[in-house]
């Protein structure tokens, strides 16, 4: 059990980004402008190296040696965190200590280290990304719990230090407390399960639970333990009944670093999600174990698949409806990631391989989509306060055409319009759902898009059509043109990357690679035969 | 092949070069690109070889485009889907001449939607991977509803979005129908494909029960393009209020992508389904016939009025598909054809008038043949194609719909037996007067009768358009309605080609039914002997407690 050295191996990329980050607080604190005008821009090389040492560092011998519960979670998951992370900091770039360079380069005030935080905001913004992909290495719950925190508590401070507004403090103490809350409900859960399984290693309470199922069936106490931490990690995912303070928060914050809460932490909840729903496997699926045996997973429980069915229905419904009465763009977008949340948790509920797979090429498009809307009204201003109302992107398309076109483009992608990205993300889902058998949610996710489609209309429509009020003619873009770059590359991905639908999905499918020894297995295999005679037999 | 793609990508790239094109150039670039598609497209259809075959052509998949799920980018016609975008791509030119005038501000953009709105609806014909059908099908939504937004009437944005709502609500059902259907195929074959023809073969084995759901679920997204009756009230509104040729591409080509849905997916994958729905659906495009006949006669909107009048025609339509005999599916197939012409004509005749008058209210127009000779006798000829005067083509589709209806009924008939009957094709027959009704009172009322003309009070605007356009029409508007016309009476004089070439197409969709509608009679035959068994049963004990 010697797994130190390959998984030292595995955090290679965590390592460089540590070091960068630590470079990134020091370097904040220069008296150069240029050199704290390079902060941003240095954040994206070290994600960039990151980003290059992945598939060298992450290969399937040391995924397997390190006994990871999804040995190729991470191939995929830190990749992606790491590219849309480069997007998110272009989507920063220019906002933190906007305020105090104006005055300094205007000569207003001298600099003074105490007063800029873009130091600690970048270094913060690495954590938070180390965090979540610290998570995809996950072995035991000692370590998830560590990785989550590490995830969340950079981001309270993001969202106080972010932006300089009164609201966003209320919206970082808010975000703190309730996150404490999720924090304790999903670590109770943990204690529950250790108390049941007498293990921290998820092999080894897979083992656990796999053996009380083939007794008299999974223990109450490792049941509500589950129950309590998919609870918890709602909080992550802003699903229901965690999601309450989205809204608020999403609104509060300054838009780039709502942005930024808006992917990171809800792929660390659904990473953290996919591997201990894995220790108890779904039903129909199978794993190898180390000598080649293929045994069959225990299946959700009963309550925990009552649990996550409700979880999903209520969030879509919720998240949708709560869209239709929102009249700031912000709120919006925060019901709209709600919604999304609930469409993931169906391929959670399905799970399998295929639902494994149609979460991760999900959460693919729904970064590109969500980045894209939130760069473009990052990029836009309208008297030096961010935009908030939607009807002041009325008439946007005199004034910014690009990026009219691009929130256009974000919501006819979220909407699930093809030919865009989010379009396939859908279909896989469905895909996914229909493998597991769950009609009634494909029904309910129908007829959620079909509601979703009246205000992410409104969100494409507005900019792009409405007549310009006089607040709308006040809207013009930022001084840094960062925000602009990423909601281009965004948009321009969102309809470009349907063209490489092959390619982005067979780099889902390796969350799902067979590996050595713990793998998830499709059903394809193993029943497309049983199915082939049954089919034969029923219907004549 | 490589044609097909030719036509689809033609206006495309158009599209892309209006982008970047100067709004006078853009006119010129989009012409040409609709002409390219159309050339293609003609070309593919002389080379054709499936005319009398009802097969598709060609039937080799494409390349894929997403491996895991078996999505290809499968494309090929058949005599249908063949003739709905040759219809399209030859109504596209003619839209892109008639709105040099009528498209003022924003021209660029203008064009390049429209060309985006044609390449979609090509799309969604040429497809034969249900997914790549279900992207072009979903796609003219776009293009449309900006169409209608930017370019509409004073009720644009309501129009768009009702437009744009109810229509994504029914694909939406009509998606997860496909996926499931896509799903069964994985199960019995164990690989993912969205061919159309698998999944076809695949539906066609499910059971009763769930066809019936099937049908229903694919039936919602088709019956709300169409539009059948509960569903149709979009379709007023958007036409009321979009630009002409957006009114034009809307009825000839996007309706007809719900009738064309109906052929190629609701009816010929869930054949139990179909039959246990046919009276249902029969029933709604017969109050649709009628309802709008008699919306239409109380009219006053002369766009109104043919949009509705829209919703009686593919009512017919409807009917004649769901009589489930050839001779209705031939006769719907026809007359989708034909409706594109004639109403997509009319649209473009009111338009003309309305550039000139810039109001479509027969209260206040009238008598225009005195001031506008041309456009009178243009309009009269595309309102008797309409109405289906015989010699003209509307007339040989309502005949064959009806007829089909009529003999919908008689067991054994050339093999199709059916549960509609007379009655239905009678009830149905009625709206026919109706619409030779209320279309000849429109005529009347504009064309006919003592010349009125609107006030120009407000005469800032009716001047500027009285000094480009002369008071009858000019030489490029009777370049577009040209074509049209001629279209109109070679189809009415000459349909046995084109019925022909349908035949084996209609036969081919309708391979399952006589069977299934055979099993629905003798089922209900069934239930009636084994009611009256049971009443015999309950009355022997009767007899015997007498005796």
């Amino acid at each position: 059990m010697d797994a130190i050295g390959p998984r030292l191996m595995l955090l290679t990329p965590e390592i460089l980004l540590f070091g960068a980050a630590v470079v990134a607080a020091v370097l904040g604190l220069s008296r150069r402008h240029s050199i704290r005008a390079f902060l941003p821009i240095f954040t994206c090389l070290a994600l960039v190296a990151s980003l290059a040492l992945m598939p060298i560092t992450w290969t399937e011998t040391r995924a397997n040696e390190a006994q990871l519960m999804l040995p190729m979670l991470g191939a995929f998951m830190k990749p992606l965190l790491a590219a849309i992370g480069i997007l998110l900091v272009l989507v920063s770039a220019g906002s933190v200590d906007r305020g105090f360079e104006a005055a300094v380069a205007r000569g207003r005030t001298t600099f003074d280290p105490q007063r800029v935080v873009a130091g600690e905001f970048y270094a913060f913004f690495l954590f938070s990304l180390i965090g979540a992909m610290l998570l995809c290495s996950a072995t035991d719950l000692i370590w998830i719990f560590l990785a989550v925190e590490l995830v969340s508590l950079p981001t309270y401070i993001m969202v106080a230090v972010g932006g300089s507004s009164r609201r966003s403090g209320e919206a970082a103490i808010k975000y703190f407390f309730l996150g404490a809350l999720s924090t304790a409900v999903f670590l109770y859960g943990f204690a529950m399960i250790y108390g049941s399984t007498g293990s921290l290693e998820l092999q080894g309470i897979r083992t656990a639970l796999a053996a009380q199922a083939a007794g008299s069936g999974i223990d109450a106490m490792a049941l509500a333990g589950l129950i309590l931490a998919v609870l918890g990690f709602c909080f992550k995912i802003t699903a229901v009944p965690m999601h309450f303070y989205a809204p608020d928060v999403y609104e509060g914050a300054p838009t780039h670093v709502t942005a930024f809460l808006a992917f990171v932490p809800k792929v660390a909840g659904f990473v953290v999600l996919i591997v201990l729903l894995a220790c108890v496997g779904w039903t129909g699926h199978s794993l190898v174990d180390g000598d080649g045996v293929r045994v069959p997973y225990a299946g959700l429980p009963t309550p925990l698949t009552a649990v996550l069915w409700m979880v999903a229905v209520l969030t879509m419904t919720l998240g949708n409806i709560g869209a239709l009465l929102q009249r700031s763009v912000k709120r919006l977008l925060a019901y709209s990631s709600i919604a999304h949340s609930g469409y993931l948790v169906i391929g959670l509920l399905s799970g399998g391989a295929a639902g494994i797979e149609a979460i991760s090429f999900y959460l693919l498009a729904y970064g590109v989509m969500t980045t894209a809307s939130f760069a473009a009204i990052v990029a836009l201003e309208r008297r030096g306060e961010e935009i908030n109302e939607i009807n002041d992107l009325a008439g946007l398309r005199h004034r910014q055409p690009v990026m009219a076109w691009m929130l256009a483009i974000s919501g006819a992608s979220l909407v699930g319009m093809p030919p865009f990205l989010g379009f396939f993300g859908k279909v896989y889902l469905f895909v996914a759902a229909f493998e597991a058998d769950q009609f009634a949610l494909v029904v309910i996710a129908v007829l959620n898009s079909a509601v979703s489609a009246l205000y992410y209309l409104r969100l494409a429509t507005v900019p792009l059509v409405a007549p310009p009020s006089a607040r709308s003619e006040e809207v013009q873009l930022v001084p840094s043109r960062w925000p602009w770059v990423a909601a281009v590359v965004c948009g321009i991905g969102t309809v470009i990357l349907p063209g490489f639908l092959n390619t982005l999905v067979r780099s889902a499918e390796v969350t799902t690679a067979p590996a050595a020894n713990t793998t998830v297995e499709s059903p394809a295999a193993d029943t497309s035969a049983a199915s082939l005679s049954s089919a034969a037999s029923e219907r004549p | 092949m490589s044609l097909i793609w030719t036509s689809i990508l033609m206006p495309v790239i158009g599209a892309g070069l209006v982008a970047v094109a100067s709004p006078r150039l853009s006119k010129w670039i989009s012409l040409l690109a609709t002409l390219g598609s159309l050339a293609a497209l003609t070309l593919f259809a002389f080379e054709f070889p499936a005319w009398n075959n009802g097969q598709h052509f060609p039937l080799e998949a494409g390349p894929a485009w997403l491996d895991a799920a078996g999505i290809r980018l499968s494309v090929g016609f058949d005599t249908v889907s063949l003739l709905l975008a040759l219809l399209t791509a030859f109504l596209m030119p003619l839209c892109i001449i008639g709105s040099y005038t009528a498209i003022t501000e924003r021209v660029k953009e203008y064009y390049g939607w429209f060309l985006l709105l044609g390449a979609s609806i090509i799309l969604a014909f040429a497809a034969r991977d249900a997914i790549l059908f279900y992207v072009g099908y979903e796609f003219t939504l776009v293009p449309m509803t900006i169409l209608i937004a930017v370019y509409g009437g004073t009720e644009r944005r309501v129009a768009a979005i009702k437009m744009f709502l109810y229509t994504f609500l029914g694909s939406m059902f009509m998606l997860a129908a496909i996926i499931y259907v896509a799903w069964e195929h994985r199960l019995s074959s164990g690989a993912w494909t969205f061919d159309i023809d698998a999944l076809t073969a695949t539906a066609v084995r499910l059971p009763a029960s769930t066809q019936y759901w099937l049908f229903a679920s694919l039936m919602i997204g088709f019956a709300v393009k169409v539009p059948l009756f509960p569903l149709h009230t979009w379709l007023p509104l958007a036409h009321d209020q979009a630009p002409t040729a957006g009114s034009v591409i809307l009825a000839s080509a996007m309706l007809k992508l719900g009738t064309y849905g109906n052929y190629r997916f609701a009816l010929p994958m869930a054949p139990a389904g179909g039959t246990e729905w046919m009276v249902v659906v029969a029933v709604l495009s017969i109050i649709a016939i009628i309802y709008a006949s008699l919306i239409c006669w109380v009219q006053t909107d002369a766009k109104k009025l043919i949009a509705y009048s829209s919703v009686a025609h593919l009512g017919l339509c409807m009917l004649g598909l769901f009589a489930l005999n050839p001779l209705g599916a031939e006769g719907a197939v026809f007359y989708m054809v034909n409706h594109g012409l004639s109403t997509g004509a009319l649209f473009l005749c009111i338009g003309m008038f309305y550039e000139r008058y810039h109001t479509k209210d027969t209260d206040v127009l009238g008598g225009l043949a005195k001031k506008m000779p041309v456009w009178a006798c243009f309009m009269v000829l595309f309102t008797l194609a309409s109405i289906g005067l015989p010699g003209l083509n509307g007339f040989i589709g309502e005949f064959l719909c009806l007829g089909g209806t009529f003999i919908a009924e008689h067991d054994g008939q050339s093999g199709y037996p059916g549960v509609l009957g007379p009655r239905f094709a009678v009830i149905a027959g009625l709206g026919l007067i109706f619409a030779a009704m209320y279309l000849l009172i429109l005529l009347g009322k504009i064309v006919w009768g003592p010349l009125r003309e609107p006030h120009h009070d407000s005469a800032h605007d009716h001047a500027a358009v009285h000094t480009s356009l002369p008071t009858d029409l000019n030489a490029r508007e009777i370049l577009v309605l040209t074509p049209l016309a001629v279209a109109c009476i070679w189809l009415g004089v000459q349909p046995q080609p084109m019925l022909k070439a349908i035949e084996p197409c209609a036969t081919r969709m309708l391979a399952q039914y006589p069977d299934e509608v055979r099993r629905l009679k003798g089922r209900e035959a069934q239930m009636a002997s084994d009611a009256a068994d049971e009443t015999n049963l309950v009355q022997l004990p009767q007899q015997g407690e007498v005796h």
